[in-house]
């Protein structure tokens, strides 16, 4: 499947009156609650707001790894409401990156072996994607450490390894869920300029899930969320005056 | 993907081990209780294997080769009197008791052969001449009767050609050592021939144990025995007719059977247990690495298939180390012949299957897991 191209910039991600709800009867909760969202092509998009306000529930449902209620999801002009779960799967192999906040390494095998698993989810044969995936490492700063185990690392270094994993394919969006918050200040600071530098690239849309003040200064634009709705999105002038606030 | 699903259970060291290890020890006691029992089995019919002969005849009721029932002197005429038939024999079959040197008694499995023709005699002399047994009191013992223990006991040695023992207090002596294949019963066996072995045996009524016969050339077995049977009523197997006959009567009318699949069944249940749970936990412990993979865009098929390729490996792994472990047993009771022990190719084949649907069962629970795991889940801390 090759996604159309999405005729505006603003169409990276578009998310219109999606609701989410998870159990039944007293256990019910909306955690969506017809939510819209936009983010777009070129742009660093953080969504912020208190625990519980349906954050992880909205990046899940942008990378199809969670089926919603009500509501159209596309991505990069691809509609992905009414697609089978099969073509949502071959469509997030080759277009979405993940990075985790557990950072999700396989920690058997090599820090080469855990970067080419995208790769070699993409049908790409074993030399090509380790020859890549020593590649990316290098970008983020791990060169010659390809043969390394994810356990060896400190967590600023796995997490690089991460987005190298993330990256190695050549996702168009990238999709972070708390990237820094198991990390320390310093290392935070680092994978926020990997994630603003690499990841931010022409044609490529990252959103970032964060909970970390210390990254609001690295976005394009922020939504804010409360209890499963959008209360306000910034850029511009208004933007630069919420950084600094809550700096 | 496949190579690295190998990685992830390979790193596992303790879960790896497990696993082999449950899989060896569940294929080592498949494949070693099989070949004992089918051992066992053998050793009721290796009368057939040490007379060779194409027809056996019996009484009507006799359903196995160990099994005898006297018949009428006449029925060797009867039997020779049938068309096809191109001779037969009479042939004495008994356990007696023999006393060695030392004056201990052994027990025997005592066979008459047919003193003209010597039908039924032992395919490998080791030493002297079957021939002999034409003279009276003699007899062709085999190597095991022969042993220091049996009837060698006294002599320090073992019974050589021209010692003596005595049968039911007549003298016996050997003119030969031959080679058997061991009975069920454990006893060595003496030939000797017919007309003699009335002479060894306690006086009865009737006598003839069975009757070996021989179909003319060109005419099968079993045409001849069918015949047989319909003109004198007596029953007549062919070599494999009897063989089948004797282990279905071993599997009707004893235990050995029964206790030898509750252990073959115990094995393949304990590969189940083991596997399965250990395989299990791997699946559990690595659901977050799972659901990262299913969120980076692997299928249920391939991580079906990735955890069915791991369970198979080691299926197969431990499965050869059983099958080597069970070869080495084998070999360490060749030289004895004691516990019997035969492995036939086609239940390795077949052990082989019950290992890999062990490994099946076991990879199909971490699947089921697999298959229900939510990708969203790697997002929840
Ligand atoms: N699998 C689930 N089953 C039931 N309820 C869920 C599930 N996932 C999320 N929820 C509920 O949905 C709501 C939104 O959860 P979500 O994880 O999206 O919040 P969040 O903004 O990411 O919070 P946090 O900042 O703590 O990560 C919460 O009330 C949560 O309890
Ligand atoms: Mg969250």
């Amino acid at each position: 499947m090759t996604p159309t191209a999405s005729p505006h910039a603003d169409g990276a991600v578009r998310v219109r009156g999606v609701i989410k709800t998870f159990g039944v009867g007293d256990a019910k909760t909306v955690a969506l609650k017809g939510i819209d969202f936009s983010a777009a092509e070129g742009e660093l998009h953080l969504v912020v707001g208190p625990s519980g306000c349906g954050k992880t529930t909205l990046l899940s449902v942008v990378a199809g790894t969670l089926d919603w209620d009500e509501g159209d999801v596309s991505v990069f002009g691809t509609r992905l409401d009414g697609m089978g779960k099969g073509a949502v799967t071959r469509f997030r192999r080759s277009n979405i990156g993940f990075i985790f906040q557990q950072f999700n390494l396989i920690p058997t095998l090599t820090l080469v072996e855990n970067v080419s698993v995208p790769l070699l989810l993409n049908g790409a044969g074993r030399r090509t994607a380790e020859e890549k995936a020593a590649q990316l490492l290098k970008q983020v700063g791990l060169e010659g450490r390809g043969n390394k185990r994810p356990t060896q690392l400190s967590g600023g270094q796995q997490q690089r390894v991460a987005i190298a994993r993330a990256l190695v394919h050549e996702p168009r969006l990238l999709i972070c869920d708390e990237p820094t918050s198991a990390l320390d200040s310093a290392t935070g600071h680092q994978i926020m300029d990997i994630l603003s530098g690499v990841a931010r690239a022409p044609g490529r849309c990252v959103i970032i899930v964060t909970h970390d003040p210390r990254t609001h200064r690295y976005a394009d634009r922020i939504t804010e969320m409360e209890d499963g709705r959008v209360t306000r999105v910034l850029d511009g002038a208004a933007l630069g005056e919420f950084v600094s606030m809550t700096h | 993907m496949y190579l690295l699903a190998l990685k992830m259970l390979l790193g596992d060291r303790a879960k790896y081990i497990m696993l082999v290890g449950g899989l060896t020890f569940s294929s080592l006691l498949m494949t070693q209780q099989n070949g004992v029992f089918q051992g066992l089995l053998s050793w009721t019919t290796s009368h057939m294997r040490n007379m060779r002969a194409s027809i056996w005849v019996v009484e009507s009721r006799v359903e196995q080769v160990n099994e005898t029932k006297a018949l009428r002197d006449t029925d060797v005429n009867r039997v020779r009197s049938v068309d096809g038939v191109d001779f037969a024999v009479p042939l004495f079959q008994g356990v007696m008791k023999a006393r060695a040197a030392d004056g201990s008694d052994k027990q025997v499995q005592l066979i008459g052969l047919h003193g003209g023709t010597l039908y039924g005699r032992p395919a490998v002399m080791v030493d002297g001449d079957i021939s002999q047994l034409r003279v009276p009191n003699t007899v062709v013992v085999d190597e095991l009767a022969a042993q220091p223990t049996r009837l060698g006991a006294g002599l320090g040695r073992s019974l050589k050609v021209g010692d003596t023992f005595e049968i039911n207090d007549r003298e016996a002596r050997v003119v030969g050592i031959c080679k058997t294949e061991r009975h069920f019963f454990g006893y060595p066996y003496v030939f000797t021939s017919y007309d003699q072995a009335l002479q060894y045996a306690p006086r009865q009524r009737k006598m003839l144990s069975m009757i070996l016969a021989e179909p003319k050339p060109g005419i099968p077995a079993e045409e001849v025995a069918r015949r047989i049977a319909a003109e004198t009523g007596m029953k007549a197997y062919t070599v494999p007719e009897f063989e089948r006959s004797t282990v279905a009567w071993i599997w009707r009318n004893t235990g050995i059977p029964a206790s030898f699949m509750t252990t073959i069944i115990l094995g393949f249940v304990v590969g189940v247990a083991v596997s399965g749970q250990t395989f299990y936990s791997f699946v559990l412990e690595n659901l977050k690495n799972l659901g990262a993979l299913k969120a980076m865009g692997a299928g249920n098929g391939l991580l079906a298939g990735m955890l069915l390729f791991q369970a198979i490996t080691v299926g197969v792994i431990g499965y050869g180390l059983g099958l080597g472990l069970t070869a080495l047993f084998g070999l360490a009771v060749a030289q004895s012949g004691q516990p019997p022990f035969k492995l036939v190719p086609l239940y390795l084949v077949q052990t082989f299957g019950a290992v890999l649907v062990i490994c099946v069962l076991a990879a199909l629970f971490g699947i089921r897991k697999v298959a229900r795991l939510e990708p969203a889940i790697v997002f929840r801390g």
